[in-house]
């Protein structure tokens, strides 16, 4: 017995190759388009893994500090400090805002980290790939590469210029904005206090008016202006658990005796990947619908025209007495390499395309798994048509019309 | 199973499928978690830390000398403007001094009409004193009576007392003239140091209030930097310490300095140190007040200890250390950490050994089971 897929797939091995590339490229849409979704809770979790934290203390009944904006005074952590069973209470500040590096505005997520070392204290960085961690108490950045900071260069926020002293990787905000790490006393600057403008207005209505500007009180517009220049809120404790104490029971307790809301790292994955990317996982999901239902419709045109283009030979086979199963194997022989080239050259130009999408494209080995088993599965079901067609050819065919 | 024939063709479409291959597995191990995580490494080297304390502040005078009314009135005139320099003891302005002129005149008429009242008492004095003299011979003689010579003697003891009534009177108008004039002196607004004027907060007109600043001086020689450092780390912070001072204003210069003081008290509320540093030389400009300043204190340097850069330090659960590369693959180790310096060395106290490599940056988060490949940066140096 000759293998007749292999005879016809050499009879037209350029058609045949060409097409399994084309419809490989289609392949690799879709798996970028999982990797997308894949990046996009893959991005949360790192969200998460790089604060380094057990328990999220957050504004009492909100969901921040990622999801929502959440304020809390800067000596709570205190407080929380003296909770039996934390180990590690830090405040930190988050705010995704624009930071203008080399004459051009890039949008970040500045995270203010509390004083200490990158080893105790939750929320730092914790791995970079170049230069150093923050030393001094002010004016010191570690920046992801996305932002496209270098070491050594200064970096505008608000009013003040910070050095890059440190790179990260994969340092980014559940929405992929790339992080920007400062000093916290810096951040809530940033974050609290107003603008110039705003301060110089601010001063001259609270001068403007005759309860804070009293002439028997000359001390008091001075003292208001003051205080109303002062910032200290941060948006969430980070805490880590002692070792040996559970960190929902932890949670339970700050939540009824501190009177703050607690997230546990599951609840904030739930928040994270639940609330934060919902609608767009969805709208991804969707797209991959439509994407996985166009290739397989393609597949089978592409094997059913293949098919089509030899009716006369096949009808040939059918005259000299071939069997019916050995012509479906040569239809199934054919779409399974098709199937299989198709899906190589897929995942290799996923591969290669993902690093250059501009948020994290995440391809994953079960994906992988489950779209091979997907395409081959396609590609026999699309056959399923072709075969159809081919068995039910006249064999009068081949020699009369 | 017949093979297929042996041409040109089929060896065109083998060479496809096995570079398909190939470069499928070579994606396939070479991306995702089957990859080997790039690092770079360094040694942990034996050196000297200079640890050092970096911290803001902003400048300030040492000395300032607000001035305004003891008493509420209105300003009548104001002589310095901002940025004037004044002498010690010179007068600035003055308040207004409503009725307290005449006030000075009736009590000087006062008092010239008391000592008026002395000059009219000592003549009915030496009057008195005459008369009685006289009578005091003529009794003698028999020429008058006893009660006319005793009237005489009452009517000097009466010109005595009002003579010294009358000087007690002047004494007591003149030192309420002088009361008067110290008053009036005290309208005058007068520098109590030599210094520059920083403030005018009133003009002549205005109504003040008891204590109410309406000039400002500052010592422009006594300008120090009051600087807060934070307390995490700030151990060994001292008077004396060398400092280098950068203000705002001068971008990259530095200005050598010294600490002067650190305060006794720190800020409970802010978690920081609060220091005074002077500048070791005065600057001949001096920096306007307030401006921002960014202090680098040097501390003592430290003996020679083992010190790895603090990117290298990693947490694993509750353990701190650096992951060791031994016969190419990691292996974590616990270790104790000393001090460290702005430059990010951080002191091993133990676990580690001079020499050693350990991993410096990683690209993403490492395991025990991680397969690593050493490279020699993992981002593009600068331009």
């Amino acid at each position: 017995m000759i293998s007749l897929a292999g005879r016809d797939v050499l009879h037209s091995w350029g058609k045949f190759v060409f097409t399994g590339f084309g419809l490989g490229l289609l392949i690799g849409v879709t798996l970028v388009m999982a990797g997308v979704y894949r990046g996009m809770v893959d991005d949360g979790k790192a969200l998460l893994d790089n604060s380094g934290a057990d328990l999220w203390i957050v504004q009492q009944d909100t969901l921040g500090p990622y999801a929502e904006s959440s304020s809390l005074n800067d000596d709570l952590h205190r407080a929380v400090r003296a909770v039996p069973g934390v180990g590690r209470a830090a405040n930190v500040t988050y705010l995704t805002m624009q930071v203008r590096r080399a004459g051009r505005d890039v949008r970040a997520m500045v995270v203010g980290v509390a004083p200490g070392t990158p080893w105790e204290t939750p929320g730092w960085p914790p791995h970079l790939v170049a230069g150093r961690q923050i030393t001094r108490s002010h004016y010191e950045a570690v920046a992801d590469i996305a932002t496209g900071a270098r070491l050594g260069e200064q970096l505008t926020i608000r009013r003040n210029r910070y050095t890059v002293v440190g790179l990260t990787r994969r340092m980014v905000s559940s929405s992929g904005d790339p992080m920007v790490f400062i000093p916290l006393k810096d951040a809530q600057e940033a974050q609290f206090l107003r603008d110039n403008d705003a301060i110089w207005r601010n001063r001259r209505r609270t001068a403007a008016n005759p309860v804070f500007n009293r002439p028997g009180a000359p001390g008091l517009l001075a003292a208001l202006d003051s205080t109303q220049t002062a910032s200290t809120s941060v948006n969430a404790i980070l805490v880590r658990v002692a070792p040996g104490a559970s960190a929902a029971e932890l949670a339970a307790t700050i939540r009824r005796w501190k009177r703050l809301s607690v997230h546990t790292r599951a609840q904030m994955e739930d928040i994270l990947v639940g609330k934060l990317i919902a609608t767009s996982a969805r709208q991804i999901g969707m797209f991959l619908v439509i994407l996985a239902a166009v290739s397989a419709a393609i597949v089978a045109f592409i094997i059913y025209t293949l098919t089509m283009d030899k009716i006369r030979e096949i009808a040939v086979l059918k005259l000299i007495g071939t069997r019916n199963r050995t012509i479906a194997a040569m239809i199934v022989q054919q779409a399974l390499a098709l199937g299989f080239i198709g899906f190589a050259v897929g995942r290799i130009t996923a591969t290669y395309a993902a690093p250059h999408f501009p948020k994290h494209v995440l391809l994953v080995l079960p994906d992988s798994i489950a779209g091979f088993f997907a395409v081959m599965a396609i590609c026999i079901l699309a056959s399923g048509i072709a075969i159809r067609v081919a068995l039910k050819v006249d064999p009068a065919e081949a020699i009369g019309g | 199973m017949k093979t297929l024939p042996f041409r040109p063709r089929t060896l065109a479409l083998g060479a496809i499928l096995a570079v398909l291959v190939a470069l499928l597995a070579h994606v396939s191990l070479r991306s995702g978690p089957l990859a080997p995580v790039a690092v770079t490494v360094t040694r942990a080297e034996t050196r000297a830390l200079q640890p050092a304390l970096f911290g803001i502040g902003t400048v300030e005078a040492r000395y300032t000398g607000r001035i305004g009314p003891t008493a509420p009135g209105r300003l009548a005139r104001l002589e310095v403007h901002v940025g004037e320099i004044v002498a010690a003891g010179q007068v600035l302005g003055e308040m207004d001094p409503v009725d307290l002129d005449d006030r000075l005149r009736a009590q000087t008429a006062a008092h010239r009409r008391a000592e008026a009242v002395v000059r009219e008492a000592t003549a009915r004095l030496e009057y008195a004193r005459a008369q009685a003299l006289r009578y005091d011979e003529l009794y003698a003689d028999r020429s008058a009576s006893e009660e006319t010579r005793t009237a005489k003697r009452q009517e000097l003891a009466i010109a005595e007392a009002a003579s010294a009534a009358a000087r007690e009177e002047v004494d007591r108008l003149a030192a309420e003239l002088d009361a008067l004039r110290a008053q009036r002196a005290n309208l005058r607004l007068v520098a109590p140091m030599a210094g520059l004027v920083t403030l005018r907060a009133a003009d002549p007109g205005t109504t003040l209030v008891a204590g109410q600043t309406v000039l400002e001086l500052v010592d422009p020689a006594s300008i120090w930097v009051d600087v807060r450092f934070d307390q995490s780390g700030a151990a060994g912070l001292a008077a004396d310490l060398p400092a280098r001072i950068v203000l705002r204003s001068l971008g990259g210069t530095e200005i050598p300095g010294r600490v002067l003081r650190v305060e006794p008290r720190a800020d409970p509320v802010t978690e920081e140190l609060l220091a005074k540093i002077v500048f070791e030389r005065q600057p001949a400009a001096p920096p306007p007040l307030g401006e921002l300043a960014e202090v680098t204190v040097a501390l003592p340097s430290l003996p020679a200890a083992v010190s790895v850069p603090n990117a290298a330090l990693q947490r694993q659960g509750e353990r701190v250390g650096v992951w060791r590369v031994v016969a190419g693959r990691p292996e974590f180790v616990a270790v104790a950490l000393g001090r460290s310096d702005l430059d990010g060395h951080v002191q091993v106290l133990a676990g580690l050994a001079p020499g050693e490599t350990v991993v410096l940056h990683r690209a993403k988060a490492l395991r025990a089971s991680s397969r690593i490949r050493i490279v020699d940066r993992l981002v593009e140096a600068a331009p």
